[in-house]
């Protein structure tokens, strides 16, 4: 297993390299650099060549490449070409809420999915199964700033319940008011808990009607040791791959519970540097959520792996 | 070397700036002068105390604290917090005092005195001439690319100003220049103090003393009790940034007390709600569709008109601008300073229309219009613009750009295009878009007798006969130029029900997020 986690980093590496250059070719493509975006319509054309040359963007696209990639290599993301500080400072400004929000989101899907997708996957076709399905499809088909706008306008500006956004709000406040990330959370958990009990369900009903299920039940193997032995593990496989994915989706930041919530996270930071044609903070924010794409995914294999181990993955 | 050998060599503009100072007097009782604010509740005296939190839209990594390169809204509400101008604009674009209580020039407007008040700075020291030749001298340093105001006073020969006493400072120009109080009251342009290095650490003598800044987050500063105006009545200020959606929920749910820039849609929905108001600026940006007058088929000045006589204005507000603005009439600065009220507005004649067109030939011809969503309102005014040029057989075909550089794109591409103003004094518009070197002239229009006369209304001191010769300009760019400017949007702010001395002012003037004059019920 060890031989295989290694193979998968060496992949990753590779993958990461190619990530890097598309990012900065597909940035490039995008019309006008930070100079000329930086104030589209204030700055004379004098100003804005001045700016290019003292962001040195004057270079050829293949040096300011190289720079970065030498200077990633010595560990150091670059400096942005809108604050002129290190990109680093831009990443751990926005991460830090993010990290938290997708640390609290994981918490109340996990739980809430698997016994969701059990309970309705034992009672296939029972009235709680029709009812969960039912309200889970439903809540899928709501988009995200819908469910979020109706939230606010309902618990928060109705009811006076929960605060509204997190305008003002510092790091420290999250941790004295955590009722501050209950709406964010419940909008980016209600579509997660969806996807997730669905996929539990599913795994659930189709390893009941194994053959291997039924065998055991015939050998007389408890119910309990039945279900947490047998079906769960194997039922769990494509629910923790789908965890995965959204798992890489959170980390990258919820653009949309972002802006509603006015939560400073990482996709804010992200689509930020776009518009301001910031690459080198581009590409240090897309490395950084890459690398923990790849993370996520070598853990659920290794995650899944454990649970059904299969050697024809693994060799 | 002093360029006045008697003080009698001075022609004082006492009319203009006495007139504003009286403005700004007024102005300044409690907020309950000028507006049509809405201001609903200024009874009673103004209370001390409480915190006032102001929501603006966001730059990021962006923003910056620099007063010399703020280029944001937001930015600007920091700056006007903790630093002071000069001169300041009203509502109408007219410059009335700042730092400088008074000024004068001599009868070419090439030497400029400018009087400055007992003012502290947050250090307590006090505001002399030195200070505002080292903010100038800040502001036009050439190793500087965001200093915005460098265009603009680049008339000032630093190497002649100098100070006059211990509270006079006098300005050299390059060029007669009647409008340079006007031009100390725009972007860029605070004064601060020679001991100001680190933007980090401002030292300014504004109504408000920083106490901490992170871009793209949080600004937080507190009452200057020595502030020259009488100081403000909120003990701390703090400027966030948030989404237009945000904005309005935090407003409506009591976390903050001031939404800059809200949209109609939020404007409908708070009327429906007791704890906000809207402060609404009637009129006080510009809306367009810029036809390039260098180019076929615009070289046609029938072409032009015809265009302007196919609009459906009344529409386009209603339709583009829900409703909440007011119809233009082909030049910009409607209710400023120097605006010719008595050009008649211009009604929707498309017979009038199709017979230019089919005169001119260009009625088979499909018209490209160049735009993109940079600016609310731009696609929806081109798209439905489009629909009714084809009530007249006119083909106008949109297409949609990269929003991040359209002000550049727009100059080369399609013989139409979106145009939007902000708000500023009716010469700075004409000087940074209608003459042959204005770097966005965005409708292709290059007269040399227009910018001649423009600099002879530049350099004349007479104020009548300035007003004369600029609405004069306008009436050449309403009969012949490129400009088909159908709508003035009304400038849309929020407060919650608690808040009291908002004035309703344009952007970019004094009473615009101005929030040392205003104070909790």
């Amino acid at each position: 297993m060890r031989g295989y986690a290694l193979q998968r980093l060496a992949v990753g590496a590779v993958q990461l390299v190619l990530l890097a250059v598309l990012v900065f070719l597909l940035t490039s493509l995008l019309p006008g650099d930070a100079a000329e975006v930086r104030n589209n319509e204030d700055a004379t054309p004098e100003q804005v060549a001045a700016l290019r040359e003292q962001l040195r963007l004057d270079r050829p696209a293949w040096e300011r490449f190289t720079d970065w990639a030498q200077g990633v290599l010595a560990g150091d993301l670059g400096t942005s070409l809108v604050s002129g500080g290190p990109v680093l400072d831009v990443l751990t400004n926005s991460a830090g809420v993010t990290l938290l929000l997708a640390a609290v989101t994981f918490m109340v899907v996990v739980p809430l999915a698997v016994l969701l997708g059990v309970v309705s996957g034992l009672r296939e076709g029972g009235r709680l199964d029709r009812t969960v399905t039912s309200v889970t499809l439903t809540l899928n088909a709501v988009p995200d700033f819908v469910l979020a706008l109706l939230l606010v306008a309902g618990l928060s500006l109705r009811l006076g319940w929960l605060p509204a956004t997190w305008v003002g709000v510092g790091p420290a406040d999250l941790l004295a008011e955590p009722a501050l990330l209950v709406l964010p959370v419940t909008v980016v958990a209600a579509r997660l808990v969806c996807l997730l009990s669905r996929q539990v369900r599913a795994g659930v009903v189709t390893v009941l009607g194994a053959g291997y299920v039924t065998q055991a039940r015939r050998l007389g193997v408890p119910r309990r040791t039945l279900l947490l032995r047998h079906v769960l593990p194997n039922a769990a496989v494509p629910g923790i791959q789908e965890l995965a994915r959204v798992g890489d989706n959170l980390v990258g930041g919820v653009l949309i519970v972002e802006a509603v919530f006015a939560v400073p996270g990482v996709a804010t930071a992200l689509v930020g540097a776009v518009e301001a044609r910031d690459v080198p903070t581009v590409q240090g924010l897309a490395l950084v959520v890459a690398v923990a794409a790849l993370l996520f995914s070598l853990a659920a294999d290794l995650v899944c792996h454990r649970l059904v181990p299969r050697t024809e993955v693994l060799r | 070397m002093s360029t006045f050998r008697d003080r009698r060599e001075f022609l004082a503009l006492a009319g203009a700036a006495g007139s504003a100072g009286a403005l700004a007097l007024t102005g300044c009782g409690a907020g309950s002068g000028g507006g049509a604010a809405g201001d609903t509740g200024d009874k009673g005296a103004p209370r001390r105390g409480g915190q006032f939190r102001a929501l603006f839209t966001g730059g990021g990594e962006a923003e910056t604290i620099d007063p010399h390169a703020e280029a944001l809204a937001i930015d600007m509400a920091r700056t006007k917090a903790v630093f002071d101008r000069l001169v300041d604009l009203d509502a109408t674009m007219t410059p009335v005092p700042g730092l400088a209580e008074k000024w004068e020039s001599d009868a070419e407007a090439t030497v400029w005195r400018f009087t400055l008040r007992d003012a502290l700075f947050h250090d307590g020291k006090r505001l002399t001439p030195e200070d505002v030749l080292f903010s100038f001298a800040r502001i036009l340093d050439p190793k500087a690319t965001t200093h915005f105001a460098q265009g603009l006073l680049s008339v000032i020969d630093l190497k002649r100003s100098r100070g006059v006493g211990r509270n006079v400072v006098q300005l050299a120009l390059s060029r007669p220049s009647a409008e340079f109080p006007a031009l100390l009251g725009t972007l860029g342009t605070a004064v601060v103090s020679t001991r100001y290095r680190d933007p980090a650490r401002p030292v300014g003598t504004g109504a408000f003393r920083l106490k901490s800044f992170r871009a793209g987050r949080s600004f937080t500063a507190v009452r200057f009790d020595d502030h020259w105006g009488g100081g403000a009545y909120v003990d701390e200020l703090r400027i966030l940034s948030a989404d237009a959606d945000a904005r309005g929920n935090a407003l409506r749910g009591g976390e903050a007390e001031y939404g800059h820039e809200m949209t109609p849609t939020f404007a409908r929905t708070a009327q429906a709600d007791r704890s906000v108001r809207i402060v609404a600026a009637k009129g006080s940006t510009a809306h367009a569709i810029v036809m390039k007058c260098d180019r076929k088929p615009f070289d046609n000045p029938d072409v032009t008109l015809a265009l302007k006589l196919l609009a459906d204005r009344e529409k386009l507000v209603e339709v583009v601008l829900a409703g909440r603005g007011a119809v233009g009439n082909d030049m910009f600065g409607k209710g400023y300073r120097y605006y010719p009220e008595d050009v008649p507005q211009r009604q929707r004649d498309v017979a009038e229309a199709r017979a230019l067109l089919k005169r001119a030939g260009v009625l088979n011809k499909p018209l490209s219009l160049y735009t993109s969503s940079v600016a609310t309102g731009f696609v929806e005014a081109a798209t439905l613009f489009a629909e009714q040029a084809a009530d007249a057989g006119l083909r106008v075909r949109v297409t949609t750009g990269s929003s991040e550089t359209y002000f550049k794109d727009q100059l080369s591409k399609g013989v139409l295009g979106s145009h939007r103003s902000g708000a500023m004094s009716i010469p700075t518009y004409i000087n940074d878009r209608l003459l042959t070197t204005s770097s966005f002239n965005a409708s292709g229009w290059r007269r040399e007798d227009f910018d001649a006369r423009f600099a002879k209304a530049q350099s004349s001191t007479d104020e009548a006969e300035r007003t004369r010769l600029y609405g004069e300009l306008q009436r050449t760019v309403h009969e012949e130029g490129g400009l088909l400017m159908w709508g003035h949007p009304d400038w849309l702010n929020a407060v919650s029900s608690r808040v009291r001395g908002v004035t309703a002012a344009p952007p970019n003037t004094l009473d615009s997020a101005r929030f040392d004059k205003v104070w909790l019920a």
